[in-house]
Protein backbone atom coordinates (compact mmCIF):
# COMPACT_ATOMS: atom_id res chain seq x y z
CA UNK A 1 0.00 0.00 0.00
CA UNK A 2 1.36 3.32 -1.00
CA UNK A 3 1.43 6.31 1.46
CA UNK A 4 -1.00 7.82 -0.37
CA UNK A 5 -3.65 6.18 0.01
CA UNK A 6 -2.92 5.51 3.40
CA UNK A 7 -3.33 9.08 3.35
CA UNK A 8 -6.41 9.84 2.03
CA UNK A 9 -8.01 7.11 3.99
CA UNK A 10 -6.95 8.31 7.33
CA UNK A 11 -8.46 12.18 6.13
CA UNK A 12 -11.50 10.32 4.47
CA UNK A 13 -11.76 8.72 8.21
CA UNK A 14 -10.95 11.74 9.98
CA UNK A 15 -13.42 14.27 7.47
CA UNK A 16 -16.62 11.68 8.17
CA UNK A 17 -16.17 11.63 11.67
CA UNK A 18 -15.85 14.98 12.29
CA UNK A 19 -19.03 15.23 10.47
CA UNK A 20 -20.39 13.30 12.30
CA UNK A 21 -19.34 15.26 15.73
CA UNK A 22 -20.82 18.58 13.99
CA UNK A 23 -23.94 16.32 13.15
CA UNK A 24 -24.37 15.23 16.96
CA UNK A 25 -23.75 19.00 18.64
CA UNK A 26 -26.64 19.41 16.01
CA UNK A 27 -28.58 17.09 17.10
CA UNK A 28 -27.94 17.97 21.19
CA UNK A 29 -29.53 20.93 20.18
CA UNK A 30 -32.30 19.63 18.63
CA UNK A 31 -33.06 17.21 21.83
CA UNK A 32 -31.63 18.96 24.85
CA UNK A 33 -34.09 20.20 27.20
CA UNK A 34 -32.90 22.92 28.25
CA UNK A 35 -30.41 25.42 27.40
CA UNK A 36 -27.27 24.55 29.45
CA UNK A 37 -27.62 20.66 28.64
CA UNK A 38 -27.92 22.36 24.91
CA UNK A 39 -24.52 24.05 25.43
CA UNK A 40 -22.70 20.45 26.35
CA UNK A 41 -23.86 19.90 22.52
CA UNK A 42 -22.59 23.38 21.27
CA UNK A 43 -19.19 22.71 22.80
CA UNK A 44 -17.73 19.26 23.00
CA UNK A 45 -18.68 17.41 19.54
CA UNK A 46 -17.72 20.49 17.57
CA UNK A 47 -14.05 21.09 19.08
CA UNK A 48 -13.70 17.31 17.93
CA UNK A 49 -15.21 18.00 14.88
CA UNK A 50 -13.23 21.23 13.87
CA UNK A 51 -10.15 18.76 14.83
CA UNK A 52 -11.15 15.92 12.48
CA UNK A 53 -11.77 18.16 9.84
CA UNK A 54 -9.06 20.43 10.41
CA UNK A 55 -6.32 17.32 10.40
CA UNK A 56 -7.88 15.68 7.41
CA UNK A 57 -7.29 19.26 5.87
CA UNK A 58 -3.73 19.21 7.36
CA UNK A 59 -3.00 15.91 5.62
CA UNK A 60 -4.73 16.67 1.73
CA UNK A 61 -2.82 20.01 1.76
CA UNK A 62 0.32 17.96 1.84
CA UNK A 63 2.59 21.39 2.81
CA UNK A 64 4.08 22.06 6.41
CA UNK A 65 3.37 25.95 6.32
CA UNK A 66 -0.84 25.00 6.94
CA UNK A 67 -0.02 23.47 10.30
CA UNK A 68 0.91 26.02 12.43
CA UNK A 69 -2.27 28.06 10.83
CA UNK A 70 -4.69 25.02 11.37
CA UNK A 71 -3.14 24.84 15.20
CA UNK A 72 -3.68 28.24 15.82
CA UNK A 73 -6.98 28.14 14.59
CA UNK A 74 -7.91 25.08 17.10
CA UNK A 75 -5.93 26.74 19.87
CA UNK A 76 -8.31 29.67 19.76
CA UNK A 77 -10.99 27.32 19.28
CA UNK A 78 -9.96 25.57 22.61
CA UNK A 79 -9.62 29.03 24.44
CA UNK A 80 -13.30 30.63 23.06
CA UNK A 81 -15.78 28.10 23.19
CA UNK A 82 -15.68 27.51 27.21
CA UNK A 83 -15.71 31.15 27.44
CA UNK A 84 -18.84 31.52 25.58
CA UNK A 85 -20.48 28.61 26.52
CA UNK A 86 -19.78 29.58 30.16
CA UNK A 87 -21.62 32.81 29.08
CA UNK A 88 -24.55 32.13 27.84
CA UNK A 89 -24.87 29.41 30.49
CA UNK A 90 -24.31 31.92 33.21
CA UNK A 91 -26.87 34.29 31.64
CA UNK A 92 -29.18 31.69 30.98
CA UNK A 93 -29.52 30.53 34.73
CA UNK A 94 -29.40 33.98 35.91
CA UNK A 95 -32.69 34.26 33.47
CA UNK A 96 -33.81 31.36 34.91
CA UNK A 97 -34.09 29.41 31.42
CA UNK A 98 -33.68 26.09 32.77
CA UNK A 99 -36.20 22.92 33.81
CA UNK A 100 -35.63 22.31 37.67
CA UNK A 101 -37.09 19.42 37.54
CA UNK A 102 -34.58 18.24 35.33
CA UNK A 103 -31.42 19.15 37.80
CA UNK A 104 -31.01 16.37 40.37
CA UNK A 105 -29.16 18.74 42.92
CA UNK A 106 -28.53 22.63 42.47
CA UNK A 107 -26.10 23.67 44.60
CA UNK A 108 -25.82 27.59 43.03
CA UNK A 109 -29.55 27.96 43.84
CA UNK A 110 -29.05 28.45 47.63
CA UNK A 111 -26.78 30.69 47.24
CA UNK A 112 -27.95 32.81 44.73
CA UNK A 113 -31.05 33.31 46.85
CA UNK A 114 -28.77 33.94 50.01
CA UNK A 115 -26.65 36.99 48.02
CA UNK A 116 -30.38 37.87 46.77
CA UNK A 117 -31.65 38.25 50.31
CA UNK A 118 -28.69 39.96 51.11
CA UNK A 119 -28.83 42.60 48.45
CA UNK A 120 -32.77 42.78 49.31
CA UNK A 121 -31.75 43.82 53.00
CA UNK A 122 -29.49 46.40 51.92
CA UNK A 123 -31.87 48.21 49.40
CA UNK A 124 -34.28 47.56 52.31
CA UNK A 125 -32.04 49.30 54.83
CA UNK A 126 -31.32 52.44 52.00
CA UNK A 127 -34.74 53.29 51.71
CA UNK A 128 -35.21 53.50 55.48
CA UNK A 129 -32.31 55.67 55.61
CA UNK A 130 -33.98 58.10 52.75
CA UNK A 131 -37.12 58.13 53.88
CA UNK A 132 -35.45 59.20 57.27
CA UNK A 133 -33.91 61.54 56.07
CA UNK B 1 1.12 55.36 33.29
CA UNK B 2 0.77 54.21 37.24
CA UNK B 3 0.77 50.50 36.31
CA UNK B 4 2.71 47.68 37.53
CA UNK B 5 5.20 47.29 34.83
CA UNK B 6 6.05 43.62 34.04
CA UNK B 7 9.33 42.14 33.77
CA UNK B 8 10.59 40.72 30.27
CA UNK B 9 10.60 37.38 30.96
CA UNK B 10 7.03 37.42 32.78
CA UNK B 11 6.34 38.93 29.15
CA UNK B 12 8.12 36.21 27.11
CA UNK B 13 6.06 33.40 26.98
CA UNK B 14 3.30 35.87 25.51
CA UNK B 15 5.46 37.26 22.94
CA UNK B 16 6.66 34.06 21.86
CA UNK B 17 3.14 32.75 21.12
CA UNK B 18 2.28 36.32 19.51
CA UNK B 19 5.30 35.74 16.96
CA UNK B 20 4.29 31.95 16.51
CA UNK B 21 0.47 33.17 15.55
CA UNK B 22 1.90 36.09 13.14
CA UNK B 23 4.45 33.36 11.40
CA UNK B 24 1.40 30.91 11.63
CA UNK B 25 -0.78 33.53 9.83
CA UNK B 26 1.83 34.41 6.98
CA UNK B 27 2.56 30.94 6.83
CA UNK B 28 6.08 32.20 6.43
CA UNK B 29 8.86 31.41 9.73
CA UNK B 30 11.87 33.18 7.76
CA UNK B 31 13.88 34.71 10.21
CA UNK B 32 12.64 38.50 9.07
CA UNK B 33 9.24 37.72 9.03
CA UNK B 34 9.63 36.77 12.61
CA UNK B 35 11.53 39.55 13.43
CA UNK B 36 9.29 41.89 12.21
CA UNK B 37 6.69 40.07 14.01
CA UNK B 38 8.66 40.24 17.26
CA UNK B 39 9.35 44.42 16.76
CA UNK B 40 5.26 44.18 16.35
CA UNK B 41 4.30 41.57 19.36
CA UNK B 42 6.48 43.97 21.67
CA UNK B 43 4.67 47.10 20.48
CA UNK B 44 0.65 45.80 20.66
CA UNK B 45 1.63 44.59 24.16
CA UNK B 46 3.42 47.77 25.34
CA UNK B 47 0.40 49.78 23.66
CA UNK B 48 -2.96 47.55 23.97
CA UNK B 49 -1.54 47.04 27.60
CA UNK B 50 -3.61 44.27 29.65
CA UNK B 51 -3.21 43.20 33.46
CA UNK B 52 -0.63 40.84 33.07
CA UNK B 53 -1.09 37.05 33.39
CA UNK B 54 0.51 36.16 36.64
CA UNK B 55 2.19 32.73 35.36
CA UNK B 56 3.31 30.55 38.51
CA UNK B 57 6.93 30.71 37.96
CA UNK B 58 7.41 26.89 36.78
CA UNK B 59 6.02 24.99 33.83
CA UNK B 60 6.77 21.03 34.23
CA UNK B 61 7.13 19.94 30.22
CA UNK B 62 6.91 16.03 31.67
CA UNK B 63 3.63 16.58 33.28
CA UNK B 64 1.99 18.41 30.62
CA UNK B 65 2.52 16.25 27.76
CA UNK B 66 0.59 13.35 29.38
CA UNK B 67 -1.65 15.67 30.52
CA UNK B 68 -2.34 17.00 26.80
CA UNK B 69 -2.42 13.12 25.66
CA UNK B 70 -5.35 12.53 28.75
CA UNK B 71 -7.25 15.72 27.47
CA UNK B 72 -7.09 14.73 24.04
CA UNK B 73 -8.61 11.72 24.70
CA UNK B 74 -11.48 13.09 27.07
CA UNK B 75 -12.39 15.45 24.11
CA UNK B 76 -12.74 11.84 22.07
CA UNK B 77 -14.55 10.65 25.18
CA UNK B 78 -16.77 13.48 25.36
CA UNK B 79 -18.22 14.14 22.12
CA UNK B 80 -18.91 10.59 21.78
CA UNK B 81 -20.81 10.67 25.06
CA UNK B 82 -23.05 13.99 24.38
CA UNK B 83 -24.03 12.38 20.64
CA UNK B 84 -24.71 9.09 22.60
CA UNK B 85 -26.95 11.35 25.00
CA UNK B 86 -28.62 13.37 22.21
CA UNK B 87 -29.23 10.40 20.56
CA UNK B 88 -30.53 7.70 22.94
CA UNK B 89 -31.69 10.28 25.90
CA UNK B 90 -32.47 13.88 24.23
CA UNK B 91 -35.26 15.27 26.22
CA UNK B 92 -35.09 13.29 29.03
CA UNK B 93 -31.26 13.85 30.05
CA UNK B 94 -30.87 14.90 34.04
CA UNK B 95 -28.72 17.53 35.28
CA UNK B 96 -27.12 19.19 38.01
CA UNK B 97 -25.50 21.74 39.17
CA UNK B 98 -22.96 20.90 41.60
CA UNK B 99 -20.57 23.19 43.53
CA UNK B 100 -16.50 22.53 43.70
CA UNK B 101 -14.53 24.15 45.88
CA UNK B 102 -10.36 24.55 44.50
CA UNK B 103 -7.38 24.68 46.34
CA UNK B 104 -5.66 27.48 44.08
CA UNK B 105 -6.71 30.67 44.25
CA UNK B 106 -4.62 32.02 41.15
CA UNK B 107 -6.71 33.63 38.28
CA UNK B 108 -4.21 31.67 36.06
CA UNK B 109 -5.42 28.17 37.05
CA UNK B 110 -9.12 28.69 38.15
CA UNK B 111 -9.61 29.79 34.27
CA UNK B 112 -7.55 26.97 33.20
CA UNK B 113 -9.24 24.38 35.33
CA UNK B 114 -12.82 26.28 33.95
CA UNK B 115 -11.61 25.63 30.41
CA UNK B 116 -10.33 22.17 30.76
CA UNK B 117 -13.27 21.36 32.48
CA UNK B 118 -15.53 22.43 29.88
CA UNK B 119 -14.13 20.55 27.14
CA UNK B 120 -13.90 16.89 29.19
CA UNK B 121 -17.40 14.63 29.74
CA UNK B 122 -20.46 16.03 30.63
CA UNK B 123 -19.26 19.30 32.23
CA UNK B 124 -19.79 23.22 31.92
CA UNK B 125 -18.93 25.67 34.44
CA UNK B 126 -21.63 27.76 35.10
CA UNK B 127 -20.80 30.35 37.61
CA UNK B 128 -17.21 31.14 39.29
CA UNK B 129 -16.80 32.63 42.65
CA UNK B 130 -13.14 34.55 42.52
CA UNK B 131 -13.19 35.06 46.35
CA UNK B 132 -13.40 31.85 47.33
CA UNK B 133 -11.96 30.18 44.41
CA UNK B 134 -15.31 28.03 43.45
CA UNK B 135 -16.87 26.95 40.47
CA UNK B 136 -20.33 25.64 39.66
CA UNK B 137 -20.44 22.95 37.34
CA UNK B 138 -23.72 22.49 35.20
CA UNK B 139 -22.74 18.30 34.97
CA UNK B 140 -24.66 16.72 32.44
CA UNK B 141 -26.36 13.19 32.96
CA UNK B 142 -26.04 13.63 37.03
CA UNK B 143 -28.68 11.46 37.92
CA UNK B 144 -27.69 11.08 41.75
CA UNK B 145 -25.36 12.11 44.76
CA UNK B 146 -22.73 9.64 43.60
CA UNK B 147 -22.00 10.65 40.30
CA UNK B 148 -21.95 14.43 41.38
CA UNK B 149 -19.10 12.89 43.92
CA UNK B 150 -18.03 11.36 40.71
CA UNK B 151 -17.73 14.80 38.69
CA UNK B 152 -16.11 16.95 41.97
CA UNK B 153 -13.55 14.26 42.44
CA UNK B 154 -12.87 14.91 38.31
CA UNK B 155 -12.67 18.53 38.49
CA UNK B 156 -10.25 18.42 41.35
CA UNK B 157 -8.17 15.75 39.72
CA UNK B 158 -7.80 18.22 36.61
CA UNK B 159 -6.81 21.26 39.05
CA UNK B 160 -4.30 18.91 40.94
CA UNK B 161 -3.18 18.18 37.49
CA UNK B 162 -2.87 21.60 36.42
CA UNK B 163 -1.19 22.56 39.94
CA UNK B 164 1.77 20.01 39.29
CA UNK B 165 1.84 21.65 35.67
CA UNK B 166 2.27 25.03 36.13
CA UNK B 167 1.30 25.76 39.93
CA UNK B 168 3.03 28.21 42.27
CA UNK B 169 5.59 26.00 44.25
CA UNK B 170 3.47 26.55 47.44
CA UNK B 171 0.75 25.09 45.69
CA UNK B 172 2.79 22.54 44.41
CA UNK B 173 3.86 21.79 48.48
CA UNK B 174 0.18 22.20 49.91
CA UNK B 175 -1.10 19.45 47.22
CA UNK B 176 1.70 16.70 47.81
CA UNK B 177 1.34 17.40 51.39
CA UNK B 178 -2.91 16.90 50.76
CA UNK B 179 -1.95 13.58 48.89
CA UNK B 180 0.05 12.43 51.16
CA UNK B 181 -2.40 12.67 54.59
Amino acid sequence: MNPETVIDAVSAVFMVTGALMSLGAAIGLLRFPDLMSRMHAATKPQVLGLFLLLAALGLQMRSWWVWPVLVVAWLFQLLTVPVSAHMVGRAGYRTKHLHPELLSSDELEAVVQQAAGQQAAKHGVDDDDEAGR
Amino acid sequence: MNRKRISLRQELPLLVWLVFVWGALWQNFSPGNLLFGALIAVLVARIFYLPPVELGGRFNVLRAVPFALIFLGKVVAASFQVLYLAVVRGPNVVSAIVAVPLRSHSDLLVTATGHVISLIPGSLVVEVDRSTSTLYIHGINVRNAEDAAKLRKEVRDTEAGLIRIMGTKDELSALTQEIAA
